[in-house]
């Protein structure tokens, strides 16, 4: 019985909490926009986008340079060297590129983003920007989440074109792959609308999903320092499962029945 | 009960975290222009009160009215209104950690006026003034001292001149220096501004001294009140344990419990957590 107890508690839970992640999303992002909030607005992108730059650089070149690597140890034994280009592109535009930006943000912006307003909620200063007639949601929630937004498509394709520059380092700079094909070939392959735009759109729905879980586990957050330091983990964990999950999900709706 | 010189009146109020009973139908006037204290010991709600009174909780029953009007009956926009007329000080201060004491006091102004810099300005160091800290204006908050935070959250507390000023234990952890110009600045403020003033606080004598009326919460419920003299001549003998600081009497020293005996010979999957 107590067993029994238990699902039914964490069920409630879990579809409470998700009801007051829907309600703070919607009163943090139905808020009629200020020229204020905007100004607000540029200032977390640079937080949680400028501030990521190095992380997702110094990613995207590795992995870039590691798909390169991997990919002509293969590729030569077939002759077919001169498909560097194409693959290495293919798989960060579509895959590489958007998860694993979302997963260094969620760790890099994400866990910031939960700490930062778990400790102001910890501190008073949101009950204070209440008692001062100032909407936290309007004022702390909503900058900080489209900026989230705006950023993460742009890393993403940051962390892809760096990928492929690494790739072009290793694959045509030290292991000899001809640089016209790992272009041409590349270019012949790789669709605008197929490939870029998907991978864009995935970018885009991480996006929203790591954001969200950032600011809403920061504003539910328990306000002890034991509280925020779960919120901090959960971010970083849910925001992860979520991504890999949603990955497969979108993958399986863009490239799986054609 | 909404006579013009009221301008905070609790009714019947009932309030009620998870299943514990916070306030069991207590009734409190608050004058306009006069410092009304709130005392009672540690823990038993009384920033619950001060939420309340803000509109950030709601009571499981009766009324709480600002100047007539009924606060959680309020729309959004009503009780933002009304939050501009009122102010509240945190315990912790809760100054904006990433801007300066400058910005901080600016803050209220710059969100609800459409002043200018430069009369914003004017207002800041005047309100820094009051609590004298116009030579900390461009510190961060996280290199003021626990006192010099309170002070100058207090200066933001009173930069849209509020009708109504909450103070949530506002002489806790100060050292005596502090606490004495603490308590004189409340007055001051009161006197000066015409502030309405709820002062929460377990600091018997320095509230006792600037206070107008002082009501004693214990047990969920108001167990005295009256002005300082009335008070401190009380027969009640819950009043005489907290005024005199008894550790036990009708106020319970222990959190309520199982009979020790039990607790010691029980079984011990039943003791500590459960």
């Amino acid at each position: 019985m107590n067993y029994l107890q238990s699902i039914g508690q964490n069920t409630l839970n879990a579809l409470m909490s998700f009801g007051r992640a829907f309600l703070m999303l919607a009163g943090a992002i139905l808020a009629i926009p200020q020229s204020k909030n905007i100004r607000l607005t540029v200032q977390q992108i640079y937080v949680v986008g400028v501030q990521s730059l190095l992380i997702i650089i110094v990613s995207g070149l590795f992995i870039g340079m590691v798909m390169a690597l991997q990919g002509y140890t293969i590729l030569v034994n077939y002759g077919a060297e001169g498909s560097l280009g194409p693959m290495v592109a293919l798989s960060l535009l579509r895959e590489l590129g958007p998860v694993v930006t979302a997963l260094l943000f969620a760790g890099r912006a994400g866990s910031a983003l939960t700490a930062e307003i778990g400790l102001m909620k910890a501190t008073e200063q949101l009950s204070s920007l209440e008692m001062m007639a100032v909407d936290p949601l309007r004022r702390i929630i909503a900058p900080r989440f489209w900026a989230g937004v705006i950023a993460m498509p742009m890393l993403a394709l940051i962390f892809s074109a760096i990928g492929i520059l690494g790739g072009h380092l290793v694959g045509v700079d030290w292991l000899g792959v001809d640089a016209g094909s790992y272009w041409s070939i590349m270019q012949a392959t790789v669709e605008w609308d197929k490939d870029v735009v998907n991978g864009i759109i995935k970018s885009f729905v991480f996006a929203i999903v790591v954001t969200w879980i950032a600011i809403f586990k920061g504003y539910d957050a328990i306000p002890t320092s034991e509280g925020i330091s779960q919120a901090t983990t959960q971010t970083v964990v849910y925001s992860s499962l979520a991504v890999l999950g949603l990955d497969f999900v979108l993958t399986a709706l863009m490239f799986g029945i054609n | 009960m909404s006579n013009s010189s009221t301008l905070v009146s609790v009714e019947n109020l009932r309030f009620l975290r998870g299943d514990r009973v916070i306030y069991d139908d207590i009734n409190l006037t608050i004058k306009k222009g006069k410092i009304t204290a709130i005392m009672g010991p540690s823990g038993i709600g009384k920033t619950t009160l001060m939420k309340l009174i803000g509109g950030q909780l709601r009571p499981d029953a009766g009324d709480i009215r600002y100047a007539g009007d009924s606060v959680p009956q309020m729309s959004r926009r009503e009780l933002y209104q009304t939050r501009k007329k009122m102010s509240m000080l945190f315990q912790s201060g809760a100054l904006f950690t990433d801007i300066s004491v400058y910005d901080n006091v600016a803050f209220a102004l710059r969100e609800h006026t459409k002043l200018n810099e430069d009369i914003i300005r004017t207002l800041v160091y005047l309100k820094l003034e009051a609590v004298g800290l116009r030579g900390a204006a461009d510190l961060m908050p996280s290199e003021l001292s626990g006192g010099m935070a309170r002070r100058a959250a207090l200066a933001r507390a009173i930069a849209l001149d509020p009708e109504l000023i909450m103070y949530d234990e506002p002489f806790a952890g100060q050292d005596p220096i502090s606490m004495g110009v603490l308590v004189k600045l409340i007055k001051a403020l009161s006197s000066a501004l015409d502030l309405t003033s709820i002062v929460v606080t377990h600091d018997v004598t320095e509230v006792l001294d600037i206070a107008d009326y002082v009501y004693i919460l214990a047990n969920q419920k108001i167990i005295g009140e009256g002005t300082p003299a009335q008070i401190k001549a009380s027969d009640s003998a819950l009043v005489q344990q907290f005024l005199r600081g008894e550790a036990d009497g009708p106020v319970p020293f222990h959190f309520p419990a199982e009979d020790l005996h039990d607790t010691l010979l029980g079984s011990p999957q039943q003791g500590g957590k459960k």
